[in-house]
């Protein structure tokens, strides 16, 4: 199909056209996936061979320095000047052995990844009055991920060790001096500035959020939960059993539970996504408006949602909304209901109130966005249009609606993920209630996936389900994300931009 | 230029009956006038009534504040304004012993403070350097974040929790404790300042290389220099959101009072069953809360405006 005959069609036909497009390419999608992930073992293992290779060319060739630095790290470095270099290397060897062979063999590396598959054996008992610790099947998952972490560091540094020797030899046999301390670090400064740059925060995203998400990832595996807290309790592994347990249609588990707050999570999310997004933009066009005065105020006062904390305004307006709130009780006083409206007691009540509320929240944040994108809107495009005797509504259809729609494509898919992940609103407003006896876990009827997964954490400690169902967010999420970017035409160049 | 412009003020007609040219107005600037006045009339309704809607619970927060607590009840009451006006809440949060509320304020305060000033250097490296620099491996960088940032930010609570109290940064070391958790992993929200940096002219750099400046000086001297406005947003995201967040501090502070922030102090005088009678304090809390921390954003709302916008913009 040409451009052309595809601007000819009609506008459900070409959202039939894109979905059904996405489909249509799924197989082949998922087939240069599972080609991509073969090439990309097979480069791995390649990639293992040369380096092997390159090893021992490296020792047969390499003179003693070399030689003597596949056992001391930095040996080679230091020899041939680079003070600063063959230090680094020298002191992380020493940590690493440190770590690794620590004298009290409790806490060594070796210690946590020999109990790693098992998770520990030695259950922890008491002998009269003294309580005798055994393993703690926490810290040996944890240390021996971290344990892996710092294993995989080490080869790679001490590849790099070798690497760095070979260089040297070379460039000084071609006559080259070799780059001293000084250089080095002026290089961090210039060349190397990304790694100076990127230190920190990529030491700060790997502990505080690699680690943690690895682990977490972990323990969906296992049976860590109320009944198996370390260290009085051992946990060990127990495969695929929680999922199971959050999935089957099975009565007894929690998977009817499961799809009605996963339902109820992707219908809040799309109306918190798409009402906040309509309405926000109506307010900006009415604010935007030619011969509407005052416009700083209107925006002013409707930032007011924004600037004011979130557990104020929304904790406020929780109980404004009770049954012994301000509006149940006026109503009742101006004689309009005989009792009060079940805002937060009702399940069906309870969601649209905090829809409705969540509107009160949103729409400024559109209104800035939509306010920013619709003065870039050429204004000739208007004029043209009402030469033409194009009405405001037909105007808004074909020139605002379209404009906006492909400029916050990412915007609304941002938006959308972030939604389903919005613990604060209906945490703050009714905390997932009602409950119900149909639903097990604790969740109540307004719970999304991220609000059960706190209750799971913090009222029942029961850690296994918790990551178990933090899987399944991401997995909704990244599904979401891929659909949505393989439909949005204006895939972005990076580039673009600049 | 000036011919286009003209074309919509006045028509030109010719009346052949009268053999005269005139110029009218054309149609559609003719007899809008009276539609125009009721169109913009109803809009000026409707943002009248958005406004009332925006403005009243804040209002009613305000009022509710001030209503007497030795007189009247502390707790929810079926009006609106108070019967005696007074101070009484107030004087009781700043005053009394047994509240908390100067404390969890101060502990607030200096979260911000920190986090305002680190993550805003986070922030900063971390988007100049994927921005503007080209090294091997950027791609994958930012593609591992966008993986990350797929996964619910609670899920790595748990394990966080255990890590900080192993570092004796949980209830009593809280404090430190969420200053940890909140600068750690900030660099992963570079989006907005990245997208800010993407429109510098790549030029300005180029040409001071030329010159014979290194890297460093070229972000400390041509480009911070130019990207004031995107500090000041980051520095004001970063300040504003210690004073909303109430997962990771109800979480990290658990059960130690004097450690909590105030969302997490002030959300159980709401919903805890043994505080019925806080809820005018609640309401005190909440503006003294409120009040700076508008006046803040209201003073900077430019920047945010600037820095919200640029990102919806750029994804």
């Amino acid at each position: 199909m040409t451009d052309l005959e595809y601007f000819k069609l009609s506008k459900p036909e070409k959202m039939l056209r894109s979905v059904g497009g996405f489909f249509a390419r799924l197989p082949k999608g998922i087939w240069n996936g599972i080609k991509k992930l073969g090439l990309f073992i097979a480069a791995i293992v390649k990639g293992i061979g040369t380096n092997l290779a390159d090893l021992v060319t490296t020792f047969k060739n390499g003179d003693w320095k070399t030689r003597l630095s596949y056992l001391i790290m930095g040996f080679g470095s230091c020899a041939r000047g680079q003070w600063g270099r063959g230090i680094l290397f020298f002191l992380f060897q020493t940590v690493f052995n440190m770590y690794m062979f620590f004298p009290n063999a409790q806490f060594s590396g070796c210690y946590y990844l020999g109990k790693l598959s098992t998770l520990g054996t030695i259950e922890t008992y008491k002998e009269g009055r003294r309580t005798v610790y055994g393993d703690n099947s926490f810290f040996i998952l944890l240390y021996g991920v971290l344990t892996l972490f710092f294993i995989a560091a080490f080869i790679y540094t001490w590849r790099m060790n070798i690497k760095q020797n070979r260089i040297s030899e070379q460039l000084l046999k071609n006559g080259h001096k070799l780059k001293t301390t000084k250089d080095d670090v002026a290089s961090l400064m210039d060349e190397q500035f990304h790694k100076t740059m990127l230190a920190l925060p990529t030491l700060g995203v790997t502990i505080f959020t690699i680690l943690p998400i690895l682990f977490m990832i972990l323990v969906a595996f296992t049976n860590f939960d109320a009944t198996h807290q370390p260290p009085s309790k051992l946990f060990t592994w127990v495969g695929w059993d929680n999922f199971n347990q959050l999935l089957s249609t099975d009565t007894a588990s929690y998977g009817d539970t499961f799809r009605h707050v996963l339902l109820w999570t992707l219908i809040w999310a799309f109306f918190a996504t798409f009402l906040n997004y309509f309405l926000g933009m109506l307010v900006a066009i009415m604010i935007n408006k030619k011969g509407i005065k005052l416009k700083k105020m209107w925006r002013t006062i409707l930032v007011m949602t924004i600037a004011i904390p979130q557990f104020v305004s929304l904790l406020y307006v929780s109980k404004m909304f009770a049954a012994d709130g301000l509006i149940n009780t006026y109503l009742m006083k101006w004689g309009w209901i005989s009792s009060p409206l079940p805002f937060w007691t009702d399940p069906t009540w309870a969601r649209v109130t905090i829809i409705v509320i969540n509107v009160w929240i949103g729409i400024p944040y559109l209104m800035l966005i939509a306010t920013g994108i619709l003065m870039n809107i050429p204004a000739d495009l208007y004029e043209s249009a009402r030469i033409d005797g194009a009405n405001a509504f037909q105007m808004y259809k074909k020139i605002t609606l379209p404009y906006m729609l492909f400029v916050t494509g990412p915007y609304l898919l941002t938006s959308f993920t972030g939604n389903i992940n919005n613990f604060n609103v209906i945490f703050l407003l009714s905390q997932g209630k009602p409950l119900s006896l149909q639903l097990s876990g604790n969740a109540g009827h307004t719970d999304l996936l991220i609000t059960w997964l706190y209750k799971m954490t913090v009222n029942d400690t029961n850690y296994k389900l918790a990551a178990v169902m933090g899987i399944l967010v991401f997995v909704v999420t990244a599904v979401i994300n891929l659909i949505v970017y393989n439909m949005i035409p204006s895939v972005k160049n990076e580039e673009d931009f600049q | 230029m000036s011919e286009k412009k003209q074309i919509p003020e006045v028509d030109i007609v010719v009346d052949h009956e009268a053999g005269v040219i005139r110029e009218v107005k054309p149609e559609h600037l003719r007899s809008k006038s009276g539609h125009e006045k009721r169109i913009n009339g109803s809009i000026y309704a409707v943002l009248i009534l958005i406004s009332i809607i925006w403005l009243a619970p804040f209002v009613f927060l305000v009022f509710q504040s001030f209503r007497s607590y030795a007189t009247e009840s502390g707790a929810m009451v079926a009006y609106l304004l108070p019967k005696q006006w007074s101070l009484d809440n107030y004087v009781w949060l700043l005053t009394d012993p047994s509240s908390k509320f100067l404390r969890w304020y101060g502990n607030t305060l200096i979260v911000a403070i920190f986090c305002a000033v680190l993550q805003t250097f986070m922030v900063l490296s971390v988007s100049y350097t994927l921005s503007r620099l080209r090294f091997r491996g950027r791609k994958l960088i930012m593609n591992v974040v966008l993986v990350l940032g797929m996964f619910p930010g609670f899920l790595t609570m748990i394990t966080l929790y255990f890590l900080l109290k192993q570092l004796g940064l949980t209830q009593s070391g809280a404090v430190p404790g969420m200053i940890l958790i909140y600068v750690a992993s900030s660099g992963m929200g570079y989006y907005i300042s990245k997208g800010f940096f993407d429109t510098i002219p790549k030029s300005l750099d180029e040409s001071a290389r030329i010159d014979g400046a290194t890297r460093l000086q070229v972000f400390r001297m041509i480009i911070m220099p130019l990207a004031k406005p995107i500090v000041i947003y980051t520095v004001l995201m970063a300040f504003m959101a210690p004073w909303g967040d109430y997962v990771f501090a109800s979480y990290i502070a658990f059960g130690s009072e004097p450690n909590y922030n105030v969302a997490v102090g002030l959300y159980q005088w709401v919903n805890v069953a043994d505080y019925q009678g806080f809820f005018t304090r609640f309401c005190a809390g909440g503006v003294l809360v409120a009040m700076p921390i508008t006046a803040l954003f209201l003073a900077l709302q430019k920047y945010y405006v600037e820095g919200v916008t640029g990102g919806a913009v750029k994804g």
